[in-house]
């Protein structure tokens, strides 16, 4: 218990316990709203048509809003300080090295995926895949009102991808990884000298392969058929399918890409907790 | 109760006596080249109040109503701006104690700490204003998303939007280096780390040719050096106090310009 007050009286990770106080408030607020304009047909913010001054109006609230939060920071500012540990050394590592908390949940996906798929590929789409979502969301509905019914599988993906693969990641990389980057619970001590024992092993070895041209060859199958997912939907809906027949094929192509990006890393988080799965795919040059 | 106190004819004459010397000022020359307009309240002199003020003018005269309600825009792109003007003006104070050397980081915030008057104070309003910065961005992306407000004709600022979370993000990272402490060395270590399994360009990284050593690859690019050194503590410095600012500010102000371009504030059609 002494553990858990002296991690959340952290200075540094005080923006993540606000993080986790103010996440839930404004998912209230937004998807209360959202069904609010639901189950009333017509937006609420459609009903206030008429236009206000900006000054005074606008100007009052965003006054307002700024000497709240200045406030805030004042005394956020006297109360707690900075923190600064002793001069750096380059031959004194810490254990932990744990990057800023915002960049938390990359590192945490280090544990999953190599370095060059934790920590510049997914990052880099992650990045266009944000900018790319306007030109593949061809819902008009549901534009400057908040909603749920209305584009229930662009909130999903954007709130599961934010609220867990983001923010949950960030959370547990700041609580719950020790040294080592061993998982504790909150309340347990951090133990340097924690065993754990090495059991990953290559998906192929679990389907019994030991040859390594043939689990090269194997892992390939399983992740191009992986992706290949996406696709194959397309061709078996699009006859029938109106909604695909309006998006297109490139639109869709970029989407399930992203869609199955994100989704391999929850997948690669089960495969690694239920079945002690390292790699899917073992190459010459590079593991997945 | 000042009336009853005073006599009603003893104020009148005051306030005749004030207004002719407010009259006389505000008609003055010097007073009319600064303010073009008056004071009274009609529609005109509000429309005014914005157009004619170079601050204010990045807002249209007029908004729709949901657009001042706290409940559907959360402030959280105005926190955002707040944070960042609160960095850049403690940003340049903390600048004044500060030397980007290896021989005087450390101590220079020490000796800020310990000895500036309100040195503390100072840090610790520009730290907690950059993670207040990061928490607000966050939340400003999550409120827009959610009212869909990506969408046409908006599609092109979101883009910019996430530039400018990721410069965000870039800005406080480059930050965390310059206090030249064990927390700053090893989280910048870990961080940088990344850049040797670039793919192509880093020298850990997959398909990267034989030339690419740890000598002349991307991370070496990135810390000036094999390690987080002197070098790194001097890029960093740049980056984090010229370059990333003037980019953050040049972004800022495209994604301003393109909130009113596109319409103002989206709301339902």
């Amino acid at each position: 218990m002494e553990h858990l007050i002296i991690l959340i009286t952290k200075p540094d990770n005080v923006p993540i316990l606000a993080i986790i106080f103010l996440l839930p408030y404004f998912m209230w607020l937004s998807f209360s709203q959202g069904r609010n304009n639901d189950l009333a047909g017509t937006p609420a913010e459609a009903s206030l048509k008429d236009k206000v001054y900006v000054w005074p109006y606008l100007c009052r609230n965003e006054f307002i809003c700024a000497i709240i939060i200045l406030l805030i920071l004042a005394v956020w500012s006297i109360t707690i300080d900075a923190p600064l540990e002793e001069p750096s050394d380059p031959t004194k590592t810490p254990n932990p090295s744990k990057a800023p908390w915002y960049f938390l949940a990359l590192q945490e996906m280090l544990v999953y995926f190599d370095p060059w798929i934790a920590g510049v590929v997914l990052p880099g789409l992650i990045i266009v895949g944000l900018i790319a979502i306007p030109y593949v969301d061809i819902n008009p509905k549901g534009k400057g009102y908040y909603t749920l019914k209305e584009r229930p599988f662009a909130i999903a993906t954007f709130c599961f991808g934010f609220i867990i693969l983001w923010i949950t990641l960030m959370v547990v990389g700041t609580f719950l990884r020790g040294p080592g980057w061993n998982f504790f619970a909150p309340w347990k001590y951090w133990d340097p000298h924690k065993v754990v024992p090495l059991t990953n092993v290559n998906l192929s070895y679990k389907f019994g392969i030991r040859d390594v041209l043939t689990a090269n060859v194997f892992g390939f199958v399983v992740v191009a058929g992986y992706f290949a997912l996406g696709p194959i939907f397309y061709l078996w809906k699009v006859r029938t399918s109106e909604f695909l027949q309006e998006l297109g094929l490139v639109r869709y192509i970029v989407v399930s890409f992203l869609f199955l990006t994100m989704l391999s890393l929850p997948i690669k988080m089960i495969l690694r907790w239920v079945w002690n799965i390292k790699y899917i795919w073992v190459s010459p040059w590079f593991n997945i | 109760m000042c009336r009853g106190l005073m006599g009603s004819t003893a104020l009148y004459f005051m306030n005749e006596k004030r207004n002719g010397l407010k009259e006389k000022i505000v008609n003055s020359q010097i007073w009319r080249s600064m303010f073009r307009h008056g004071y009274e309240n009609t529609g005109r002199r509000y429309t005014l109040q914005v157009l004619q003020n170079v601050w204010l003018h990045l807002h249209p005269p007029r908004v729709p109503r949901h657009g001042i309600n706290f409940r559907f825009t959360w402030c959280m792109g105005g926190i955002t701006f707040l944070m960042f003007l609160v960095t850049a003006v403690t940003g340049v104070l903390l600048m004044f104690y500060y030397r980007p050397t290896a021989e005087y980081a450390f101590r220079d915030v020490q000796y800020l700490e310990f000895d500036i008057p309100f040195g503390m104070l100072l840090r610790n309003m520009h730290r907690w204003a950059a993670h207040g910065m990061v928490i607000a961005v966050m939340l400003h992306m999550f409120r827009v998303f959610l009212t869909g407000s990506y969408k046409k004709p908006r599609e092109f600022n979101w883009g910019v939007g996430v530039i400018l979370l990721v410069v965000t993000l870039f800005l406080s990272f480059t930050g965390y280096l310059l206090p030249w402490d064990q927390l700053a060395f090893w989280a910048v270590t870990v961080g940088t780390n990344m850049a040797r399994a670039t793919p192509v360009l880093g020298h850990e990284g997959p398909f990267h040719p034989q030339d690419i050593t740890q000598e002349n690859d991307v991370r070496f690019a990135l810390l000036g050096g094999t390690i987080v050194g002197p070098s790194t503590l001097l890029r960093f410095y740049i980056l984090h106090c010229v370059a990333v600012p003037l980019l953050a500010s040049v972004l800022m102000a495209l994604h301003f310009w393109r909130v009113r371009k596109d319409g103002g504030i989206s709301g339902p059609l």
